[in-house]
């Protein structure tokens, strides 16, 4: 089948084709600024679904990360005056560094203690920073991030051109989501799903499932970091909601839209949830009541999300028509 | 007499106020099968769960080659060359036939890395083939699990505990909600693995261990009621009183 064959040379380079789209996206979108977002919460979204889909964690502190590398990124930047590129690396770092400290706290529980242990830990990391005006200006969030063009041989990267701001996101964009492709096709990707489908069995094996569910927590969370990393450079400003339990809870609905468990899904799932929002908030205020009917209808009758409902379709599809996908 | 793989010295295993296991001292002798039995409540399952490392003891101490391995985590009974299968079937559902030998296989050579592309560790998944076929089903090995018959998943649990290479294989209730001919074949495949390795198995049906195993175990109400060989066995007259007696 044609659609089969096109659909197995994406799956095949699926990084490739997800970074082709992304290439082009601009101008799929009203405006760059959207679309940038849809990258950083694409990628945030694939940091989060690591655990969530992949491993079968459902974490609701994972806004943590996102802000955590927001804040840093933009205290360094901020306060100590470092260049944005090794500021992003201190955002990641310090995103890595509050993976480990939930995670182990965390790993420890299971199923609902798990959810809301990562939802306290959460909290608690937003209080933190909210208290800390100082360094992070409270509530009116950290403002103030300059990024100072950048020279890459004849490249002059300045951010206050929009499409190189874009272009410049995307490659980091591109570096994650490359590293991510490779960790899920690794031996160590097995290991994550073999806990998600039976953890007993997986120890069973011979698998420590909490240094490994401990492992992918902290890659997730860095993942997560650089989105938020990202987000800082894209909006000037860390708004201090980034960290609050909501933004965990759109984690969970990007990747619910799109499809858990599948590499495009959460970018997928992300793409729609904030094209809606700009589409729907132009028209009434009352933009999460529609999102959420959306939302009701896709987990009712397509719970494999947009994207895993598409995968499965065409896997059918392939069955049917008597090919045998290796 | 040949060595002593495993050692169970003086265990006791309480819940609450319950023993279920009350100072139980026992050897297995190494390349040989050992079947478990026991009335209905006799602590079998409990038993088999401390032998294989998913209860720890309350008491008393587990030497597997001469070293203490008691309370020892799961994964490190695995690596020490103890293999398990459950009673209820414990496979990755949603993944197919050889990907689930296939993680197992993988233990002994990758656990952590992130980078290298699985389908470049050859050993791994020419070794799960192998196994496959040695149970059996090597031609289903791209189907789900999901869609597997229930004895076809019970083969599928023995070829991946079969994967570390265990010296000692522990088998709880290997046919349980079988039917005979799944029985049977899997009855000639335990004597085949038997073979190569230790193995110990708890089984509820003692009809189906006699003709097999090499010694049989009897528990009762948490306590060790005799031991010996199956002719042994089936002239004990306490034996027969608790057990043999119902049937």
């Amino acid at each position: 089948m044609n659609l089969q064959s096109i659909f197995n040379a994406i799956a095949r380079h699926r990084v490739a084709a997800v970074l082709l789209l992304l290439l082009v996206f601009p101008l799929l979108m009203p405006y760059e600024a959207l679309a940038a977002n849809i990258l950083i919460f694409g990628l945030f979204a694939v940091g989060f679904n690591l655990v969530f889909g992949y491993t079968g964690l459902l974490s609701f502190g994972h806004a943590s990360f996102l802000g955590v590398g927001s804040y840093l990124t933009g205290i360094a930047m901020v306060h100590f005056g470092l260049h944005w590129l090794p500021a992003l690396g201190v955002g990641v770092l310090a995103a890595l560094a509050a993976g480990l400290v939930v995670g182990y706290l965390a790993i420890r529980t299971r199923g609902i203690y798990f959810s809301m242990v990562t939802l306290a830990l959460g909290q608690i990391i937003y209080y933190v920073f909210y208290k800390s005006e100082r360094w992070t200006g409270g509530e009116n969030g950290l403002r103030g991030i300059q990024a100072t063009p950048l020279d890459v041989g004849p490249l002059h990267l300045d951010f206050l051109n929009p499409t190189t701001k874009y272009y410049v996101i995307w490659l980091f964009v591109a570096l994650a989501l490359w590293l991510v492709s490779r960790l899920l096709a690794s031996p160590f990707g097995a290991v994550i799903e073999a806990i998600r489908e039976n953890e007993k069995r997986a120890a069973a094996c011979g698998y420590d499932v909490a240094k490994s569910k401990l492992l992918i927590f902290v890659i997730s969370a860095g993942i997560c970091g650089l989105a938020g990393g990202l987000r800082a450079l894209h909006l000037s400003v860390v708004p201090v909601d980034s960290l609050h339990y909501l933004q965990s809870g759109q984690a969970v609905m990007m990747c619910l839209l799109g499809g858990m468990g599948t590499f495009f899904g959460p970018f997928v799932g992300a793409a729609v949830f904030l094209y809606l929002e700009d589409l729907v908030t132009n028209l009434t205020k009352y933009w999460m009541a529609v999102v959420g009917l959306l939302f009701m209808g896709l987990v009712l009758f397509f719970p494999r999300g947009i994207w895993g409902t598409l995968v499965h379709l065409l896997k059918r599809h392939a069955a049917s028509a008597g090919e045998h996908a290796p | 007499m040949s060595e002593t793989i495993l050692q169970v010295q003086q265990v006791s295993r309480n819940f609450g106020n319950f023993k279920a296991l009350h100072n139980i001292s026992v050897d297995f002798s190494a390349h040989q099968l050992t079947a478990i039995i026991g009335p209905n409540g006799a602590g079998k399952s409990t038993f088999f769960n401390t032998l294989s490392g998913a209860l720890a003891p309350s008491s008393g101490n587990i030497l597997f080659e001469g070293q203490d391995i008691t309370g020892l985590k799961q994964h490190a009974y695995a690596r020490r060359g103890i293999a398990k299968s459950f009673q209820i079937t414990n496979v990755f559902q949603q993944l197919s036939v050889h990907e689930n030998v296939r993680v197992a296989t993988q233990m002994a050579v990758a656990r952590f890395d992130i980078f290298t592309p699985r389908s470049r560790l050859q050993v791994a998944i020419d070794e799960a083939d192998a196994l496959l076929e040695r149970v059996g089903l090597l031609a289903l090995r791209n189907r789900t699990v999901g869609d597997l018959a229930h004895g076809q998943q019970r083969a599928l649990e023995i070829a991946m505990a079969l994967a570390a290479k265990p010296k000692l294989l522990l088998m709880d209730e290997p046919t349980a909600g079988m039917s005979p001919e799944e029985t049977s074949d899997m009855m000639a495949l335990i004597a085949a693995l038997a073979k190569e390795r230790t193995v110990i198995l708890v089984e509820h049906k003692m009809k189906l261990v006699m003709g097999l195993c090499d010694r049989l175990i009897v528990l009762h109400h948490g306590e060790l009621l005799a031991q010996g060989t199956p002719e042994a066995i089936r002239n004990n007259d306490e034996v027969r009183r608790v057990y043999l007696g119902q049937g």
